[in-house]
């Protein structure tokens, strides 16, 4: 067993037992606090597949993340006051329930993904990193000025969304929850990385040109793990959305993408674990920092210039050693 | 709709556009000459304004407030530069985003620390507050006007600047082969750091310039960050004149959107669903407008060819 191989087993215990033990202890807030860890490392789960598996720096994630938390908002507002979505050509009507919902974000959150992704992906670099960037900052100023839902002060939603056989009312069947949903799209990550997708994904990363030469069309591979990756970070927003009950464009802001990154790089881009190493010191440290200070932004820039100029490969990366990742 | 109306809207935008194009300018010229994304150009745009209103607030005389807010946004430019942003220039784009997005985390936290979180406010000076007539019989602000100018001089002294003089020549030549005017004898890093102070200038002098009209708040930088980096795709990354291009198209789009689309809706629609259906797609139109040019041209209207 390698090194990486360990941590991962240990961080996985750890996501395990640690709400065990505060539901032991009553200590319910400790289990809010281990869902948000394990939603955000879902959402960057979502963002390591386009960043770390097929080297694409989108720093517009947050407008997944925002359509998945509103197609929850959508649904349940609908839910809740009976009005119809839709009447005409059919009628839809709004649901409570969490598969649907998710499916609805999943979709949702891939088709814009696909959309922004093959408007972006005609460009490459510096240029891609603005571009997903500012259609980030479309959808921001879109639900700004969207007044049916909320506008700029969102949509409360009063009872959490139900899953058949659950009480998702309850701090741990909800985290039970999330934490499947992380172990599945982990699963799917690892899969996807040895797939003979991910590796001409990972081929086209480092020379495309090469790729090109045997007939595989780096464009269309990096489309897909755009798509992926949007889908994955939508489901997580959905979910984010109904651990609040409370969904407003600030998960659309930019700095929700840039909070998005920084989790995967803290963690370790392209390691399996890195987002949810990243995800739970970063939320570690917002708990104890900003109980500390309410300014803790400036240590968390510092950490960050640390790890960019000093500790490349981040948390995984140091603990592991090199080699599994990339830079 | 009245023809003062539409003159009017026209002189917002190109204000719009000028005071983007400040920023977009020392954006384009940092990563043409150095080749870095660098996030925290909002930050020192913040710099800019805050200076300006300490000193605006301390002294009273606008022009010191400028000069204040060129020289502290220089100044943060280049330490910055010298602390951190010269390691990264051989380093990925994604190490250069992560490492200016910390120094917006810093930045940011530090000024509220500073300053608090209340806005502060810097006053139009006496001279120039107050409209004016201009011909048409339209009234207009003189402050505005004075932007309009202002940016336009900047412009042109860019111009002169990059194309007429010896630091231009060696700002070009730095785009185009780094290690042979190195080898030449000139001082590279001494150069990085003077160009890169001179963009915080730049974003500095638009900072407080904006300042005046509107509030002068942490977080002001980033909004206009990030259409700053809309007008160089636009533009094309590199180009100065690309620059002014995308600047003054997304300044024109953007005012001008959001005063006639409501009103286009409104010949389709009924009124309420007109001006909500026209406000949400106003507040999209420069995206739009960027997804056309980049489909019609990847690199942008002035950018090299791929």
């Amino acid at each position: 067993m390698t090194r990486e191989r360990l941590f991962n087993a240990l961080l996985l215990a750890g996501l395990v037992l640690v709400p065990l033990a505060a539901q032991a202890a009553d200590e319910p807030f400790t289990i809010t606090l281990a869902t948000r860890a394990v939603i955000l490392a879902l959402a960057a789960v979502g963002l390591n597949i386009a960043l770390g598996l097929g080297g694409l720096v989108s720093l517009g994630h947050a407008a997944f993340f925002g359509i998945g938390g509103y197609a929850m908002g959508i649904l349940a507002s609908h839910a809740q006051s009976y009005a119809p979505l839709a009447e005409w050509p059919i009628l839809i009507e709004g649901t409570k329930s969490m598969p649907v919902i998710w499916l609805v974000a999943i979709l949702a959150s891939g088709l814009a993904a696909l959309v922004i992704g093959a408007l972006s992906l005609r460009t490459s670099g510096v240029y891609f990193i603005m571009i997903t960037l500012a259609f980030g900052q479309m959808f921001f100023f879109f639900t700004i000025s969207w007044a049916a839902y909320g506008g700029e002060d969102g949509l409360s939603i009063y009872v959490r969304n139900g899953f058949p056989g659950l009480n998702t009312l309850a701090p741990l069947p909800f985290y039970g929850l999330c934490l499947v949903l992380l172990c599945a799209a982990l699963w799917l990550f690892d899969r996807l990385a040895k797939s003979p997708f991910g590796l001409a994904l990972g081929a086209a990363r480092q020379v495309p040109a090469r790729v090109a030469a045997v007939g595989l069309d780096p464009t269309r591979l990096r489309l897909v793990a755009f798509v992926i990756s949007g889908a994955i970070t939508g489901l997580a927003g959905a979910l984010f959305a109904d651990l609040n009950r409370f969904v407003s464009p600030a998960m659309l802001s930019w700095q929700m993408s840039g909070e998005i990154m920084v989790l995967v790089i803290l963690g370790g881009v392209g390691r399996l674990f890195g987002p949810v190493a990243g995800a739970v010191v970063y939320v570690t440290l917002e708990h104890l920092l900003g109980g500390i200070t309410e300014f803790w932004h400036i240590f968390l820039g510092l950490i960050l210039l640390g790890i960019v100029l000093f500790a490349r490969g981040g948390i995984v990366g140091l603990v592991a050693g090199r080699g599994g990742g990339h830079d | 709709m009245s023809p003062i109306l539409i003159i009017e809207q026209v002189l917002n935008g190109l204000q719009f556009g000028v005071m983007l194009f400040l920023m977009a300018a020392g954006l384009t010229l940092i990563f043409g000459v150095m080749g870095l994304i660098n996030l925290a150009h909002g930050s020192l745009y913040m710099v800019g304004a805050f200076a300006a209103a300490g000193v605006a607030a301390a002294t009273g005389s606008f022009l010191m407030a400028l000069v204040a807010a060129m020289a502290a946004a220089a100044l943060a430019g280049a330490l910055v530069e010298l602390a951190v942003i010269r390691r990264l220039y051989d380093k990925d784009h994604l190490d250069q985003v992560l490492a200016t997005f910390a120094l917006i985390l810093i930045f940011s936290e530090g000024t509220r620390w500073l300053f608090g979180s209340f806005p502060l406010f810097l006053d139009i000076p006496d001279a120039l507050a107050g409209p004016v007539t201009l011909p048409g019989g339209i009234q207009y602000p003189l402050y505005r006007l004075v932007l309009i100018g202002a940016g336009l001089a900047v412009a042109a002294l860019l111009g002169l600047l990059i194309g007429r003089t010896r630091l231009g020549i060696r700002i070009r030549a730095g785009e185009n082969d780094r290690e042979m005017i190195a080898a030449l004898g000139v001082d590279i890093s001494k150069l990085y750091t003077l160009v890169f102070a001179l963009g915080a200038a730049l974003a500095g002098l638009a900072g407080a310039l904006v300042g005046a009209i509107q509030s002068v708040q942490v977080g002001m930088g980033e909004p206009v960050l990030i259409l700053a980096f809309v007008v160089i795709v636009i533009g094309g990354i590199g180009s100065i004149r690309g620059a002014l291009v995308g600047a003054l198209l997304v300044g024109l789009t953007d005012t001008l959107g959001g005063i006639f689309l409501p009103e286009l809706f409104k010949l389709v629609m009924a009124p309420a669903a007109a001006t909500s259906a026209g406000a949400s797609l106003a507040s999209m139109s420069i995206y739009i407008l960027m997804g056309a040019v980049l489909i019609w041209r990847p690199t942008g209207l002035f950018g090299a060819r791929a």
